[in-house]
């Protein structure tokens, strides 16, 4: 339980951080952000010059305020879920644009990276299992390839190669907008999972490879224990020990691992939607920094930093369920 | 993936012999200076070579990256066309005269892509660099001091390693200029905390080692102490860090260049896959504009993994994957049940 207040304190400090490094960033940075936002809305309509001191107030140019009171004053903003208007999607506020796009991202994130960690994790045992095979050989030098291969290069490759000169599968945007329309409908669940294939087949085969060498290294080191030669000697079958006795103790550090990694796999996601112009967050994200737009991307910036907190706690949970020494008091 | 506290062990072990061999080798005439110089960098020569020949990934891995770096340091002088020079020659496809065609500029590609190795390269392991020197003083002076120190250090570094690195970056970046300079800071600065983790646990184990304790005793100063005592012991550590932050740092600069926060007057992969992006390159088909530059960043970066996990089998020769040792491993199974 202390475990879990401590680790509640350090995410909440997270979140803290981020907000203070959002709020600091535009007034550390040369220049006049809310000129060039305001340029910019002068470029899509008519403006008030009462949207100009709001611009300023938000990224703290021209105001009499201390710097406390502008803290303040944007803290109170968050609290209560005013992230700014959105300059891209004017008068739309950046809360609308998110609410819009996030369930796009969400959809598929979890998808992607519960198979991928499903399939890395189940590779790795398998190699581990069977290592120095040519299973093995052939699974780790095409990991080690992918392990370090840039996100939207491969989402560029996909795109090209299995989207635009095979075209086995749609390669752009979140549906097929000319036949059907966002709702419950069985025409647009299909089409949206049929244009959901290319981005999450990126995502899933850049991913994988961190889960597969991850569990084979911690797999490899489980198999060496001696509970595991004596599950042998038991004489238990193969599927038994490697699921039931090595695996299942070698899965704790992946787990971790996850906790770790979420962060670059959001960050990752964002990118490949940008290359696939999937209507999620990234996509968003870039658009908002093509024009300039602070306050969507600062706003797209802590709803990451959100969602990452949510789920490394969430990982916190299940680490605490999977391994009963951290139920113990005495583990820090 | 982390080595274990046996391979600083290991790896000095394979240092200290394979000097020693050359030495031998070598010991039997050393007349002038010269002949002297020559026959300490034939040592060092060999004793590299060994290093990198003790591990078959090792070897690869460090012969790809000797392939990069020599396409960094020599490559300018082999090309000849300026990269940046426009033709009416437009998005051709590979041809002899351009090995990789051209792009929508009528620029060569190959000529970009050789000239690019080298900023992609160095801003890597700059801010690599950067970024272990970060990870070694936070995570060794909060694991030698312990107390409040720690306290501090490991909570700034927790909150920096739940926050994700690459969308700060980007937001960070928007508001500064676009020079590659800003990038690799920030990219530095949003990507130390896991390093630092790793080397406060290892120090936390070596501060109540003898060596330490005697060093104190002897009236050492704790910041000698810190780097010139626990630092050698760790190199390992911050060797492998270096390693998989060099290759995450590749990867962040390579994607915040993409997004088109590159400085546009450099060549580099990123900045070409950005121009490839925003040019409509997969419209027109020039696959030979945007594969090479994300193969490079592949390769390289596989290069890297290799090397660390080749690093990591060496202290850890559990990893090492062959088949006799497993028939051994399985034969004593059978003969502990037949016992």
């Amino acid at each position: 339980m202390r475990r879990l207040i401590r680790r509640l304190s350090i995410y909440f400090l997270a979140i803290w951080a981020a907000v203070t490094i959002n709020f600091f960033l535009p007034r550390l940075a040369p220049g006049n952000p809310a000129e060039v936002a305001f340029a910019r809305l002068q470029q899509v309509g008519s403006v008030s010059p009462a949207t100009l001191t709001a611009l300023e107030n938000e990224f703290g140019v021209n105001t009499h305020d201390s710097l406390w009171i502008q803290y303040l004053k944007y803290l109170n903003n968050l609290i209560h879920g005013n992230l700014g208007v959105s300059t891209t999607y004017y008068p739309t506020s950046v809360g609308a644009v998110i609410k819009q796009d996030l369930p796009w991202t969400l959809a598929l994130l979890s998808v992607s990276v519960l198979l991928s960690f499903a399939l890395g994790t189940f590779l790795g045992v398998v190699v581990a299992w069977k290592r120095g095979s040519a299973l093995d050989t052939l699974l780790s030098s095409t990991m080690i390839f992918f392990y370090s291969v840039l996100f939207p290069w491969l989402a560029l490759m996909a795109v090209y190669f299995i989207g635009f000169k095979a075209g086995w599968f749609p390669f752009g945007f979140g549906y097929d907008s000319q036949t059907t329309s966002p709702g419950l409908s069985f025409a647009f669940l299909g089409s949206a999972l049929d244009h959901a294939v290319l981005p999450a087949l990126t995502i899933i085969v850049s991913t994988i490879a961190g889960w597969m060498l991850t569990m084979r290294n911690s797999m490899i080191t489980t198999l060496s224990e001696d509970y595991v030669l004596m599950a042998q000697a038991k004489g238990l079958g193969p599927a038994r020990v490697m699921f039931g006795y090595a695996a299942r103790n070698a899965v704790l550090p992946s787990v971790t691992g996850f906790a770790i990694a979420i962060g670059s796999v959001v960050g990752g996601q964002l990118l490949v939607e940008i290359v696939f112009s999937y209507p999620g967050i990234g996509n968003a994200l870039y658009l908002g920094i093509q024009n300039q737009d602070y306050a969507l991307a600062d706003g797209i910036l802590l709803l990451v930093i959100v969602a990452t907190v949510v789920m490394n706690l969430i990982v916190d949970l299940l680490y605490t369920v999977l391994d009963p020494r951290t139920r113990q008091e005495r583990s820090a | 993936m982390k080595p274990t506290p046996a391979s600083p062990a290991s790896l000095d072990e394979s240092q200290r012999s394979a000097p020693a061999l050359a030495g031998g080798l070598s010991s039997d005439g050393q007349p002038s200076q010269a002949s002297a110089v020559l026959s300490r960098l034939g040592r060092l020569a060999r004793g590299l070579w060994r290093l990198a020949t003790i591990n078959r990934k090792v070897m690869i891995g460090s012969g790809i990256i000797a392939f990069f770096v020599l396409v960094a340091l020599l490559g300018p002088l082999v090309i000849h066309q300026n990269p940046n020079k426009f033709t009416t020659n437009l998005m051709a496809s590979p041809t002899a005269a351009h090995l990789l065609g051209t792009n929508q500029g009528g620029q060569d590609v190959f000529s970009q892509l050789v000239l690019g190795t080298r900023s992609s390269l160095s801003w890597a392991f700059l801010t690599g660099l950067l970024v272990v020197c970060i990870s070694v003083s936070v995570g060794l002076i909060g694991g030698y001091f312990g107390g409040a120190v720690d306290d501090a250090f490991s909570l700034i570094t927790n909150v920096f390693l739940v926050i994700p690195s690459l969308p700060l970056a980007i937001v960070a970046v928007q508001y500064f200029n676009r020079a590659t300079i800003t990038i690799a800071l920030i990219v530095a600065l949003t990507n130390w905390p896991w390093g630092a983790r790793v080397l406060r646990a290892q120090t936390l184990s070596m501060r109540s080692r003898e060596f330490v304790t005697a060093a104190r005793a002897g009236g050492e100063r704790s910041l000698r102490i810190i780097f010139f005592e626990i630092f050698p012991n760790e190199l390992t550590i911050v060797a492998a860090s270096f390693i998989t932050t060099t290759i995450q740092v590749l990867l962040a600069v390579a994607g915040l260049e993409f997004l088109g926060f590159g400085d546009s007057t450099t060549i580099s992969w990123g900045t070409m896959l950005y121009g490839a992006y925003n040019g409509g390159a997969l419209l027109i088909g020039a696959w030979w504009w945007f594969v090479p530059p994300g193969l490079c960043i592949a390769l390289l970066g596989s290069g890297l993994a290799l090397l660390n996990f080749g690093i990591d089998e060496i202290a850890d020769p559990r990893l090492r994957a062959f088949r006799p040792a497993r028939r051994r491993w399985r034969f004593g199974a059978k003969k502990a049940v037949q016992s």
